[in-house]
This record gives structure tokens, C-alpha cells and sequence, in this order.
């Protein structure tokens, strides 16, 4: 494929390329898109909220003393190549007729290009009872850094008792989360001295303990060879903080004394007032492969804030970005979208003492046993201490590879067959 | 895939008994399948899903899940559990003869 360059028919810098979201995906796509386009090709600005980028993969370790929850923050302008424009503010809207977004404070930015890339929100508010008596207390969520400090205390104060881990439904961001934090409970109650006075429960919604059959049956053996109960099939209906009970929409209920729940994720707040934009749940439904909106050719979408069939994941991001930058190059250009996204994904999961299994797919192949990214390489769905090395790994990657938008060593967009192993569920 | 017969009428589906072709369906087979799901009438609210179902499948190609039917159908979560109680989302699938939503990866 051959990079299109978006000034070269009008001759000028008069293309407004605007990226809403300043995390992993809106950082990546705007310094891919600076490294590739020139500045007098087009100009580029980036609008955030808040000025801290959160490492999120680190949210996990914090609630077991395994992160500190400082060291995970970083500017958000910082992150960013020069010759990219920052703003902070707050979106009150996308006028997506004509091209233009609204800002509170009551100014606005015209775009040639828009990039929605703000990602997930929790919205813990829409589960009865979740944010009620008990929350911050015996209910907890370690999915923002707020809630994943307050999880740590409780944790440290925790001497047994049932813990449950549940997941309301999907979607939500980095799907193994939920399982990696079990796993990792158990180790941590281990190390503790404790672990004989702790009944670990993990709640989902769905009918095993992960969305793909083999990956599902893998990670379901996991939970059980470390005792912990799965209860499927649960769709949270009802939050008891006071009488430590999940209670189901069919009328089941799993008791608690400490509960760790994943809240429903919706787009950002803004889509729903922005009308033609996002779906019903606020995300942004794109096409899976151009990652272009299907009624207004000027919206992309990249990362968590995409209606995707995708996970919502830094490593999808990732594997988005090459292709979005060239298709809005071509897009400006003119010229037909010729780069697409295979659904690529590739997750560690964190699986406790010192060890991680690692999982590569995209939308037509499911997790597969075998080795990445060649017959040579880290072992998939199965334990070990490379790939806990790996996780590790990454937090460095993450800040000077996959944020400033170079490719990871060895790791191409496209999702690699070779060394997979395809055997039946 | 397997061939069954509701209303007299044979259709295909698939291995758990969803719909491979809604086209096949027609509003005398809802109350046959929902015997089979141990609902044993259908009142105007479980038709008022069905139908909601068939369109969304029509206009985007899969039907949709408990949590947007509970925000766009007009019937909540609550009632949609109580009209449906195994799985709504796929028992109105089942119902309404589209094929098993895909819900979330």
C-alpha cells in the first residue's frame, strides 16, 4: 500500500484533522498521523478533559500492592509529537452535519476529519443498588484508579470471608481483566496465609468463563484447579451492600462479604447528545474493517469508543492505528480506503506467581494453542513465566512504542497464522 | 443445521433450534415455539418484543441484546426476565425465528 498524502491535490495546509480522546487509541492515531502527514499537509488537534493519561493494564496490579497507583499517570501533552495541537475541554457535542464540535465552555473546532477516541465510560449508576449502601466499602470496582486505590485498602484489611468477582455484562475494556484479577486474588490470599478462609467465586453473564470455546474451556480449567467457583449465566440484576447479596434478574442470588464488580460500559457521555453518531449503548458503529462511519464518511472511530465485534483493548488500538491512519490519508486524498482491520487482538493474562498465559485472534480465528508470533515464540493459552515477563514487558513498550504509534518488535497489524495449533473446543 | 416443523411448515435451524432463515417464520410458529420455551401464551408484551426483535434483525443483522432491549424495546429488563425468564435475548430470538444474537466478544 502507498501512503496518500492529503495536501498533495489541494495543495496547502487547509485540512483539520480533530481527534476527541487523548488515551491509547486518540494518542496513537495522532502521532501516526503526525509521523506520516507533514504539517503543512494537514493540522492536527487532540481534545481531552483532563490531562492525565492512565496506564490502564496497571489498574490490575494496584488493588494487590503489585503497582503504585502514582506511577501509572502520566501529562497527556506530553505523550504527544510536537506539532500536534492539544486542547483541554469538555465536549458538550458532535454536530456531525456540518462537521463541527461543541465545547462547553461555549467554543468550537470545524473538522475535515473526525477521530472519536474517547473510549468506555463506567456507568455503575445503571445496576440497582451497585453504588448504593456498601459502596467503596464491601463493593468495589477496580476498573478506575479511584476505585482500584480503595480496593487495595479493603483488600489489605480482608482477614476471610467470601469474595466474588463479577462482570454486570459486555461489553467492557480488556475482557481477561475479571479473570486475571481471580487468579490473582488467589495467589495474593496464598501469599497471605489466608487463602483456607477465603471462598473466591467468579459471576458472569455469559455460559463459561470466557466469550471463545477454547479460550473458555482453558481459563475455565484454570479457575478450577485454583478453587474457584464459576457461576455462569448470571445477569446481575440487584446489589445488596447491606446484605452482602447479587441478585439476578431470574431471582438467583450469590451471597458476599466482599464483592468486586466490572459495571456496564457505555460510549462517553457526549455521543448520546451528538444525534447520527453513536449507537445505543454510545459507541461508534464503524465499519469493522475501514473503521469509517457507515453515514458520515468524514467520522472514524478507533479503540474502546468503536461499536466493534472487537475486544476493547489497548492491543486492538494498536493494530487499528496503522490502518486508520492510512485510510484517513486516502480519505483526504480523495481516494478510496484500501487498508483493513482484521480484528486483531492479542492479550497476557495474568494468571498469578509469576506466571501469564497469552491469547492472539481476530474476527474470523479464535484464541488457539500453539506459539506467537511464529512456530519460535511465546506459548499461547498456556502458563508461563515468559509470558509473565511479557506483561511486564509492556508497560515500557506501552509508553515509547505503541503510544508514540511504532510498531512493537516483531508483531505486525495483521494477525500472524503461523505457529497456531487449530484443534476442535 | 436440522429441519423441524412448526405450523406444518418445515424449516431449518441450526443446532440449538435458532432460525437460520426468518423468512421461514411466520407468527403461527411463535406460540409452538414458546411452548417449547415453557411460555404457554403469548400475551401483546411478548409480542411487542418479537416484533421489536424481527426488526432489528432486519435492519442490522443480528438481534439484539437483554441490555438494548431494555433501553430501546419500551419493556425493561425486569419485565423482559419476567416475560422470558431463561435468557431473554436468546429465548426471544428462538421465538421470534432470528438467528442466535452474537452478543459481545
Amino acid at each position: 500500500m502507498t501512503v496518500s498524502h492529503p495536501g498533495a491535490e489541494s495543495g496547502g495546509m487547509d485540512k483539520s484533522i480533530v481527534i476527541l480522546g487523548s488515551g491509547t487509541a486518540g494518542t496513537l492515531t495522532a502521532n501516526r498521523l503526525r509521523r506520516t502527514y507533514d504539517e503543512r499537509e494537514c493540522r492536527i488537534t487532540v481534545v481531552d478533559q483532563n490531562d492525565d493519561h492512565v496506564y490502564q493494564p496497571g489498574l490490575l496490579f494496584v488493588p494487590f500492592g503489585l503497582a503504585e497507583p502514582h506511577a501509572l499517570v502520566r501529562p497527556r501533552p506530553q505523550q504527544l509529537r510536537d506539532g500536534i495541537g492539544y486542547r483541554s475541554a469538555e465536549i458538550e457535542r458532535v454536530d456531525v452535519a456540518v462537521g463541527k464540535v461543541h465545547f462547553t465552555d461555549g467554543t468550537s473546532l470545524d473538522y475535515d476529519v473526525l477521530v472519536v477516541a474517547t473510549g468506555a465510560s463506567l456507568l455503575p449508576e445503571e445496576t440497582e443498588g451497585l453504588t448504593g449502601p456498601g459502596w467503596g466499602e464491601k463493593v468495589h470496582t477496580f476498573y478506575d484508579l479511584p476505585g482500584a486505590v480503595a480496593l487495595h485498602r479493603a483488600l489489605k484489611r480482608f482477614e476471610g470471608g467470601r469474595v466474588v468477582v463479577n462482570v454486570v455484562d459486555l461489553p467492557i475494556k480488556c475482557p481477561v481483566a475479571p479473570l486475571e484479577f481471580a487468579f490473582l486474588a488467589d495467589w495474593y490470599f496464598q501469599r497471605r496465609g489466608i487463602r483456607d478462609r477465603v471462598e473466591l467465586t467468579y459471576v458472569t453473564p455469559l455460559d463459561g468463563a470466557f466469550t471463545k470455546p477454547v479460550a473458555a474451556k482453558a481459563l475455565g480449567g484454570l479457575l478450577k484447579e485454583k478453587g474457584i467457583e464459576l457461576v455462569t449465566e448470571f445477569a446481575l440484576g440487584e446489589v445488596d451492600g447491606t446484605g452482602g447479596r447479587l441478585v439476578s434478574y431470574d431471582e438467583r442470588e450469590v451471597p458476599f462479604d466482599l464483592a468486586v464488580v466490572v459495571p456496564l460500559h457505555g460510549g462517553a457521555e457526549y455521543v448520546e447528545r451528538s444525534p447520527g453518531l453513536g449507537d445505543e449503548l454510545g459507541f461508534i458503529p464503524v465499519d469493522r474493517h475501514t473503521l469509517q462511519h457507515p453515514d458520515h464518511p468524514q467520522v472514524f472511530a478507533i479503540g474502546d469508543a468503536a461499536g466493534l465485534p472487537a475486544s476493547k483493548a489497548g492491543s486492538v488500538a494498536h493494530f487499528e492505528g496503522e490502518v486508520l491512519a492510512h485510510n484517513i490519508g486516502r480519505f483526504l486524498a480523495g481516494k478510496p480506503l484500501d487498508a483493513s482491520y482484521d480484528g486483531h487482538t492479542n492479550c497476557f493474562i495474568e494468571t498469578g506467581f509469576h506466571k501469564a498465559l497469552l491469547i492472539d485472534f481476530n474476527y474470523d480465528t479464535e484464541p488457539l494453542p500453539g506459539h506467537f508470533p511464529g512456530t519460535v515464540g511465546l506459548p499461547l493459552l498456556k502458563e508461563s513465566r515468559a509470558n509473565h515477563l511479557g506483561k511486564l514487558a509492556f508497560e515500557w513498550l506501552y509508553w515509547h512504542n505503541l503510544l508514540p504509534g511504532r510498531e512493537l518488535p516483531g508483531i505486525s497489524s495483521a494477525m500472524p497464522e503461523h505457529g497456531k495449533t487449530h484443534t476442535p473446543a | 443445521m436440522t429441519t423441524t416443523t412448526y405450523a406444518d411448515t418445515s424449516v431449518t435451524v441450526d443446532d440449538e433450534g435458532f432460525f437460520t432463515d426468518p423468512g421461514q417464520w411466520t407468527e403461527p410458529m411463535a406460540e409452538q415455539i414458546a411452548r417449547e420455551q415453557n411460555i404457554a401464551t403469548l400475551t401483546d408484551r411478548h409480542w411487542t418484543v418479537i416484533h421489536f426483535m424481527r426488526a432489528e434483525y432486519a435492519a442490522k443483522g443480528t438481534g439484539p441484546t437483554v441490555r438494548i432491549l431494555g433501553k430501546t424495546s419500551g419493556v425493561s429488563v425486569k419485565e423482559l426476565y419476567q416475560l422470558f425468564p431463561k435468557g431473554p435475548a436468546k429465548t426471544a430470538a428462538k421465538i421470534a425465528g432470528i438467528p442466535k444474537p452474537r452478543g459481545c466478544i
